[in-house]
C-alpha cells in the first residue's frame, strides 16, 4: 500500500514548521503595517520641510533629515575607501598568510562587537581625545565611529566581490603588459562594481539604523548643521529622544515612517544592484 | 632588439605607490579594533581596580551619585533577556529555517527571504517602538486586568523583562534564520537520500539526519544571535524600563522591569560626571569581555564542526 | 633544429611548484618567425613551460625556476627585467576566451591605454589594424561599442587575438587556444596563425595532433615535465626517434 500512513506528530511538526515561517513574515507585515498606519497621518510636506519646536514634540524634521544625509554622506566618504582598499589588499596584493589572518581576524572581531562600546570608544577617542580635531561631539566624530562600525561589512562585501572577478580576466590583463594597479584599477575592479556598490548601500542602511553609539559621539541637537564640526541628530535618534523624552508618539510615529521609507529604498536598491551583477557576469 | 630595461612613466609611480597605501588602509582597519580594546579598558579599568572586581560584579545596588557602583542587577537583567529571546527565537528561527530549506517551493521561499532581510535592515528604535506602544500595551493590560491579583505593585506597568525578550527574540530571527538555513542547506545530499531510501519520512529525515548533521552550524548561529541579543542597546531601553533592581518574585520576575548593561551606558553616559562616566566604561569592560568570551565560544564550536 | 634566428632559447631549466617539479631540465632553442607546437599528453607541463616564457608563473605562490631563459638572447628572470615590458612583447592567448567585461573597442584599445597611447585617432587605427589582422573586422566593425561578452566563442577568441596583436608584440604564445571552439571557428584561427607567423614567433599548445601538424614547423613532445623530442613537424609525425613519442602520436596512450 503506498498510501501516506496518517501520522499525528509528523503533521503537527509540518504544521509548525509552516507556521514559523509564516509567523515570520507576518510580525514583519504587522510591525511595518502598524507603524506605517500610525505614523503615515502625520507626515506631510510641512513635517518634512519645517523645523522642530519644543525639543521636537512639535513641528518638523527637516534639520534632521539634512542631518541624517550629511551624516551617511560623511560616514561612506570615510568608510568606502578604507574598507574597499583593505579588501583589494586582502584580495589582490597577500597570498593567504599570516598578515592576512590578523588582519581579517581584526575586522571580523570588530562585526562582533556591541555598538554602544563603539559609542564608548569613540567617546573617550573622537569626542574626547581629538576634541581639537573634531569640536567633541559632531558629525565628524559621530561619522568616524560609524565607519569603525560599517568597516567590516564593507571589507567582507568588497573582498566577496572581488572574489568573483574571474581570474582571467587579470591574467589577460597582465599578460598584455598592464602592471598590477593598471589591472586592479581597469579591469578588475570595474567588474566588480556592482558588488561593492551593494557593500556601501548596505552599510548606508547600517549608518541609519545606528543609533546608540550616536547617543554619544554624535550630539543630538535639533538645529540644522552648519557645518561638519556641529552637533547633529540622525532620524533614529531623533524617533528615539521624541519618543522617550517628549512622549510625542506622533512625532515619533511620523519619523518611522520615514525611517522605514528610506530602509525599504535602501533594500530594493541593495536588490537591484545584485541583480545587475548577477546579470553581467552571466 | 629591443630592451628589457623599465620604462618610466606616471602608471609605474602609481603601481609602486598602490601597494604601501593598500596596505596601510589595511593596517588602519585592523587597529581599529586595537584601539578600541585599549581605550575601553584605559578608560575603565581602574575603576574595576579601585572597588574590586567581585564587590562591583556582585554589588545588588547601582547608585552612581553616591559612589556606590554594583552591576549585578544589570548583568541580571542582560542575561534574562537574552536567554528569554532566545528561548523564543531559536525554536522559532530554527523552524523557519528548516520550512525555507526543505519544504519551501521556490515561490514561497521568494516571498518569506526577502522578508527575511528586510526584517534584519530594520533599525533597533521602530522595533523599540512598536514593543513601546505595542508589546507593554498589551502587557499593561495583563499586568493590571489578568495577573492583578499576583503581581506586586511595582511590576504593573508594561515595561518588563519578558516584553524585551520578545522584541529581541524578533531582532534576532534574521541572524537564527540565514546561519541555520546555511548549515542545513550544506548537509550532503547524500545523507538525506540515504535516509530517505531507507523509508524513513521526510520529517524524521530532517529530525534525524539533517539537523543533528548541522548542529555545529545551528550552534553557531545560536552563538551569534546571543551576541547581538547581548550588545542590543536601543530596542531594550525603549520596552524594559531600565530600573536597576535584582527581580526577585520566581517565575512572575518575568513581569519585571529591568535595566540592560547597554542601555545604562547609552542612557547616563548624557549626564554623567568624571568618575560616573570610568564606571560606565568599566560596564563596557564587563560588556568587552562577555562577548570576547563568547566568540571564543563560536570559534572553538566552528573549529570542532571543520574537524568532524 | 632552427639553428639561426633563435628567438627563445632556454637552459636546463627546471621549474618547481613547492616540492613538486613540473618542469625537468628543458633546453629547447625555438626559431625566429616559425610556429612552434608543444604536444603531450594533460598535466605534462605544456602550459607551465609556455607561462615561464612570459613570467605568469610569477604571480602563483609557491614556485621555484632554476636555468635560463633567453628572449633575444637576454635572460628574462634577471633581476632587472622589467616584466611589463617582457609580457607586452610576448603576447599570450589563453586556453579559453577572456575578453574583458567592456566593448569589444575597449578590449583592443586596452592595451595600446596601458603603454600610453591616448590619442583618439591613433587608438581608432590600431583597433581597426588589429582586428583586421585577426580577421574580425568585417563581423564586428558596425558595433565596436557591443559588450565583447555577446560575441560567440570562435569571435571572442578571434578578439583576444585581436587584443594581444594590438601591443605589437613580437611572440604569440597560445596556449590550446581552440580547445573551446567549434570545428569551423578552430579553422578560421588556423588560418589566422598561418597568416601571423610571417610577422611573429608563434608557440601553440595543443591536444590536437592533427593541427600541430596542420600548423607548425616544428613540435616538441613532452611527458611528464620532459621535453622527450623536439624536431621539425614532418619528423616528429613521420619517423619519430623516441619510442614515447611514437606511441602517443600513434594513439597508444595518453
Ligand atoms: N598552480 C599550480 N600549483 C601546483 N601544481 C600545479 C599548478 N599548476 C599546474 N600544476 C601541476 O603541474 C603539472 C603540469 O601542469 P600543466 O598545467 O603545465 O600541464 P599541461 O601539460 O598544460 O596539461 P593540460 O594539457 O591538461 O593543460 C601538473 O601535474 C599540474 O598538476
Ligand atoms: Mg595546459
Amino acid at each position: 500500500m503506498l498510501t501516506k500512513p496518517k501520522d499525528r506528530k509528523e503533521l503537527l511538526i509540518n504544521g509548525f514548521l509552516w507556521a514559523a515561517a509564516f509567523l515570520a513574515v507576518a510580525i514583519l507585515v504587522f510591525i511595518l503595517g502598524y507603524i506605517i498606519l500610525k505614523g503615515m497621518g502625520h507626515v506631510d510636506l510641512e513635517f518634512l520641510t519645517q523645523k522642530p519646536r519644543k525639543m521636537g514634540s512639535e513641528g518638523g524634521i527637516f534639520p534632521i533629515i539634512i542631518g541624517t544625509v550629511y551624516f551617511v554622506f560623511l560616514t561612506i566618504l570615510t568608510a568606502a575607501p578604507l574598507g574597499v582598499g583593505t579588501a583589494i589588499y586582502l584580495n589582490e596584493y597577500t597570498r593567504e598568510g599570516k598578515i592576512t589572518r590578523i588582519i581579517r581576524f581584526g575586522t571580523e572581531l570588530l562585526a562582533g562587537i556591541p555598538s554602544i562600546i563603539f559609542g564608548l570608544f569613540g567617546y573617550a577617542f573622537f569626542v574626547v581625545l581629538l576634541h581639537d580635531y573634531t569640536q567633541g561631539w559632531s558629525l565628524v566624530s559621530g561619522a568616524l565611529t560609524a565607519t569603525c562600525m560599517i568597516l567590516p561589512t564593507l571589507v567582507r562585501a568588497s573582498e566577496e566581490a572581488l572574489k568573483t572577478v574571474p581570474r582571467s580576466y587579470r591574467e589577460g590583463s597582465l599578460a598584455l603588459g598592464a602592471n598590477k594597479w593598471q589591472t586592479i584599477y581597469k579591469v578588475v575592479l570595474p567588474s566588480a562594481l556592482p558588488g561593492i556598490l551593494t557593500g556601501i548601500i548596505l552599510s548606508i542602511g547600517r549608518a541609519i539604523c545606528e543609533t546608540a553609539a550616536l547617543l554619544l559621539t554624535l550630539g543630538g541637537s535639533l538645529l540644522m548643521p552648519e557645518s561638519i564640526f556641529h552637533g547633529a541628530r540622525t532620524l533614529s535618534m531623533h524617533l528615539y529622544m521624541v519618543a522617550m523624552e517628549t512622549g510625542n508618539m506622533d512625532v515619533a510615529f511620523g519619523t518611522g515612517v520615514v525611517l522605514i521609507a528610506i530602509i525599504l529604498l535602501i533594500n530594493f536598491t541593495a536588490n537591484y544592484a545584485i541583480k545587475k551583477l548577477v546579470a553581467r557576469n552571466r | 632588439m629591443k630592451k628589457l630595461n623599465k620604462p618610466c612613466r606616471i602608471s609605474q609611480l602609481s603601481d609602486k605607490i598602490a601597494k604601501p597605501l593598500l596596505f596601510g588602509m589595511a593596517l588602519t582597519a585592523f587597529s581599529i579594533t586595537v584601539l578600541i580594546a585599549f581605550f575601553i579598558f584605559q578608560q575603565g579599568l581602574p575603576v574595576l581596580g579601585e572597588y574590586g572586581i567581585w564587590n562591583i560584579l556582585t554589588g545588588k545596588s547601582w547608585r552612581p551619585t553616591e559612589g556606590i557602583y554594583g552591576i549585578l542587577p544589570m548583568i541580571a537583567g542582560t542575561f534574562y533577556v537574552t536567554f528569554l529571546a532566545l528561548a523564543i527565537g531559536v525554536p522559532f528561527g530554527l523552524a523557519t529555517a528548516v520550512f525555507l530549506a526543505e519544504l519551501a517551493t521556490e515561490k514561497t521561499a521568494r516571498i518569506i527571504r526577502p522578508a527575511i532581510e528586510l526584517l534584519a535592515g530594520i533599525p533597533s528604535v521602530i522595533y523599540g517602538l512598536f514593543g513601546m506602544v505595542v508589546i507593554n500595551e498589551a502587557m499593561r493590560f495583563i499586568e493590571r486586568e489578568i495577573l492583578a491579583g499576583v503581581l506586586p505593585p511595582e511590576y504593573r506597568w508594561g515595561y518588563s523583562i519578558l516584553s524585551g525578550g520578545m522584541v529581541l527574540a524578533i531582532m534576532i530571527l534574521p541572524t537564527i534564520i540565514n546561519i541555520s538555513e546555511d548549515a542545513i542547506r550544506a548537509v550532503p545530499r547524500s545523507y538525506k537520500e540515504g535516509a530517505l531510501a531507507l523509508g524513513s519520512s521526510h520529517i524524521q529525515t530532517i529530525l534525524q539526519v539533517i539537523l543533528p548533521s548541522a548542529k555545529s552550524g545551528i550552534i553557531s548561529a545560536v552563538i551569534l544571535a546571543m551576541g547581538r541579543a547581548l550588545g542590543e542597546t536601543m530596542a531594550l531601553i525603549m520596552v524594559i524600563g531600565n530600573v536597576p533592581m535584582l527581580p526577585r518574585h520566581g517565575i512572575l520576575s518575568l513581569f519585571a522591569p529591568a535595566a540592560t548593561l547597554t542601555g545604562t551606558i547609552a542612557l547616563e553616559m548624557g549626564y554623567a560626571g568624571p568618575e560616573h562616566r570610568a564606571a560606565l566604561f568599566m560596564i563596557g569592560v564587563v560588556l568587552f569581555c562577555i562577548i570576547a568570551l563568547l566568540n571564543s565560544f563560536a570559534m572553538a564550536a566552528t573549529r570542532r564542526g571543520v574537524g568532524k | 633544429m632552427p639553428e639561426k634566428n633563435n628567438k627563445i632559447i632556454t637552459e636546463n631549466l627546471n621549474f618547481y611548484y613547492g616540492k613538486f617539479q613540473a618542469l625537468k631540465d628543458i633546453n629547447i632553442k625555438i626559431g625566429e618567425k616559425k610556429v612552434t607546437a608543444f604536444i603531450g599528453p594533460s598535466g605534462c607541463g605544456k602550459s607551465t613551460f609556455l607561462r615561464t616564457l612570459n613570467r605568469m608563473n610569477d604571480l602563483l605562490g609557491e614556485v621555484r625556476i632554476e636555468g635560463k631563459v633567453l628572449i633575444d638572447d637576454s635572460d628574462i628572470y634577471r633581476s632587472d627585467v622589467d616584466v611589463v615590458t617582457l609580457r607586452k612583447k610576448m603576447g599570450m592567448v589563453f586556453q579559453s576566451p577572456n575578453p574583458f567585461p567592456m566593448s569589444i573597442f575597449e578590449n583592443v584599445a586596452y592595451g595600446p591605454k596601458i603603454h600610453g597611447i591616448k590619442n583618439k585617432n591613433t587608438l581608432q587605427e590600431i583597433v581597426e589594424k588589429s582586428l583586421k589582422q585577426a580577421f574580425l573586422w568585417d563581423e564586428v566593425k558596425d558595433d565596436l561599442n557591443k559588450n565583447a561578452l555577446s560575441l560567440s566563442g570562435g569571435q571572442q577568441q578571434r578578439l583576444c587575438i585581436a587584443r594581444v596583436l594590438a601591443v605589437e608584440p613580437e611572440v604569440l604564445l597560445m596556449d590550446e587556444p581552440t580547445s573551446a571552439l567549434d570545428p569551423i571557428s578552430t579553422l578560421r584561427i588556423e588560418e589566422l596563425i598561418q597568416d601571423l607567423k610571417k610577422e611573429y614567433t608563434i608557440v601553440i599548445v595543443t591536444h590536437n595532433m592533427q593541427q600541430a601538424a596542420r600548423i607548425s614547423d616544428y613540435t616538441a613532445f613532452f611527458l611528464n615535465g620532459e621535453m622527450v623530442e623536439y624536431d621539425r613537424t614532418e619528423n616528429i609525425f613521420t619517423k619519430p626517434k623516441d619510442k614515447r613519442t611514437e606511441d602517443y602520436i600513434t594513439g597508444r596512450f595518453g
